[in-house]
């Protein structure tokens, strides 16, 4: 036990460096303006395909709905501050609320379904999510949300990042997070061990869903304007495609991803079809060749670095 | 709204209703036919429609063809297609993790919507009136002469389809491996033959469909496959996924309920409708309405 509090302290510490040395170059000015937003959309893909990994990874809950969730984080959260001015912290935290309830709400009747019924099920509930939205005048309908303050910035991102990333990993490694994996495995196995699947299934999707709520508040309040068009199920599909690059079930592997593609896309940003046409073969090659991802269920850590150099796996425990 | 013109209201979106339900039900023949087979989703389904559509456009304004050979082309086109897809993306997965198989449906699905935006540009295309559209009066009701075409073509379809499933020893081979795989093997069925066939038959018939929007609706552009395939899967698991006859039910519920709530509570909701019939029949009778119950063993 007290080796992994030390190892999270020490990952604490690399993280907080590396804080430091990206804020620092972007007071100096290294990093401009077109870094940091790629910056940041590095930290809220990070955000949204860690916990989509969460539900898809680890639970083994096939959902591509998580745009819906992320549509009503960055609703919420934009209600807060433009039409009831209320700070920050309370938009993320309302976005996380209401994208959690939500969750909840729908996790409890469809995660009856399985496989790829839950699948389309989600996605159909993800375009509900979206339409209605698109009817509510009081957001803007279709023509979106406008005038959100500027809040997120680099620090905001950040930390919801690393609080993301430590509370899922965590969560994982706890006996909560165990009864979610032994689901994937095997759900009618689990249920005879004991396991409350329907409620282990429900408790991973909230939580997802919750943090693609943090996701989408920072995103609204980046881009000035949310807009029902940026939550179509293309979007779930670009989070589905970080999930399965990096690996269903690991979560260094869902970053690592996060922040490969958002460089991809950025570097094609004026060639929106061959992006797409890029990510889809992508899709294809995985399934094709390597069906686990990039670290299929493996964490990338210092251990992992020790056996590279030939040492045994205990050295580093 | 007095009694009467609600009623000719009514029969007026009933009548638009089945039109578009005919075209959903050639759609999701195709997937109530893939997924009766190899228990797939074959999300890249709509994407064949559109395809076909384009091969339908590309045959009346470069070829110059007419109606029903542009049809025969697009429909022989997307078989080809269809069968290259199996081959290529799903036959090397057949006996990997169904969320590998319906992952590899999604790239797929992408690579056709946004490989064919690349080759024949994004902007919508115009579809020529290869057919006159005379509108018809039958009382206070107008039908459109494409309307007719449309329900016609379909329906002619569905027949042959039904004879070839019932009557011929492909569709007797088809039955025997959607039954039974391991059992049809045995019996010498070459089955991944047999499924390539089902997925040429079931793309040909979304080609059919695409050619007809593209005559009905004068527009074809290369996303326009997304919504009615899924409404189409839709409509295939609310008749009972699997079930020949249920998607055909089911296609044209879903056309009719569409028809009505774009009539009579807001076009906006149209799409809204069909994801939330989709819902309620997952949860309530998810084998859907022709469908049988079968229990999850261990």
């Amino acid at each position: 036990m007290r080796v992994k509090a030390k190892r999270d302290l020490l990952s604490l510490g690399a993280c907080l460096l590396l804080y430091a040395i990206i804020q620092l170059l972007i007071e100096v000015d290294v990093i401009g303006q077109f870094w940091v937003l790629n910056i940041v959309l590095i930290g809220i893909n990070i955000i949204l395909g860690v916990s989509l990994n969460l539900i898809n990874g680890f639970t083994g809950q096939f959902s591509i709905g998580h745009a819906g969730f992320m549509a009503v984080g960055a609703y919420v959260g934009a209600v807060m501050t433009v039409k009831l001015h209320l700070p920050f912290i309370v938009a993320i935290l309302a976005g996380a609320a209401g994208a959690g309830i939500l969750g909840f709400a729908i996790g409890l009747p469809t995660l009856r379904l399985s496989g790829d019924y839950l699948a389309i099920a989600t996605l159909g509930l993800g375009e509900i999510i979206r339409i209605t939205i698109l009817n509510i005048p009081y957001v803007g309908g279709a023509s979106g949300l406008m005038g959100i303050p500027r809040l997120t910035n680099f620090t905001w991102v950040f930390f919801a990042t690393v609080f993301t990333v430590f509370f899922i990993k965590n969560f994982i490694n706890s006996s909560h997070g165990r009864a979610c994996i032994s689901v994937r495995e095997n759900e009618i196995a689990a249920e005879a061990m004991g396991v409350d699947t329907t409620k282990y299934k429900v408790m991973a999707f909230t939580i997802g869903a919750a943090f693609a709520g943090v996701a989408g508040a920072l995103f609204a309040h980046y881009f000035y304007i949310v807009h029902p068009a940026s939550f179509t199920f293309m979007k779930s599909f670009d989070l589905l495609t970080i999930v399965v690059l990096g690996g269903l079930g690991s979560i260094t592997g869902s970053i690592t991803a996060a922040i490969l593609l958002t460089f991809v896309s950025a570097a094609l940003a004026g060639y929106p079809e061959m992006r797409m046409v890029i990510y889809s073969l992508m899709l294809i090659g995985l399934m094709l060749f390597r069906p686990q991802g990039l670290f299929g269920n493996k964490e990338i850590s210092l251990k992992f670095f020790n056996r590279l150099k030939g040492g045994s796996p205990r050295d580093a425990a | 709204m007095d009694s009467s013109s609600f009623l000719m209201q009514f029969a007026q979106q009933l009548i638009n209703g089945v039109s578009l339900g005919s075209i959903y039900a050639l759609i999701a023949l195709g997937y109530t036919m893939v997924y009766g087979t190899i228990k797939l989703i074959n999300f890249a389904h709509g994407d064949v429609y559109m395809v076909g559509a384009y091969i339908g456009f590309f045959a009346t304004t470069v070829l110059g063809l007419g109606f029903l050979p542009a049809l025969l082309l697009a429909m022989v086109g997307a078989g080809i297609l269809g069968m290259f897809i199996e081959r290529a993306a799903y036959r090397p997965l057949r006996n990997a993790p169904k969320i590998a198989v319906l992952i590899t449906a999604i790239g797929v699905s992408l690579f056709l919507e946004y490989g064919s935006m690349l080759l024949v540009t994004p902007q919508p295309r115009t579809f020529p009136a290869v057919l006159s559209s005379t509108p018809i009066h039958i009382g206070g009701l107008i039908i459109n002469s494409q309307q007719v075409l449309i329900l016609g073509v379909s329906l002619f379809l569905m027949v042959v389809l039904t004879y070839v499933v019932n009557y011929t020893k492909l569709g007797k081979a088809m039955r025997a491996v959607s039954f039974d795989t391991d059992t049809a093997r045995l019996m010498g069925i070459d089955v991944d033959k047999v499924i390539s066939y089902t997925f040429a038959v079931g793309s040909a018939l979304a080609a059919a469909a695409g050619v007809l929007v593209g005559v009905y609706y004068n527009s074809i552009d290369p996303l326009m496959g997304i919504m009615p395939g899924l409404k189409a899967f839709v409509a295939a698991v609310l008749g009972g996924i699997g079930v020949i006859p249920g998607a055909m039910l089911g296609g044209v519920l879903m056309g009719v309920i569409e028809a009505l709530v774009s009539g009579f509570i807001s076009s906006t909701f149209r799409d809204a409708a069909a994801f939330g019939i989709l819902i309620i029949i997952l949860l309530f009778k998810p084998a859907g309405l022709l469908g049988k119950n079968i229990r999850e063993k261990v």
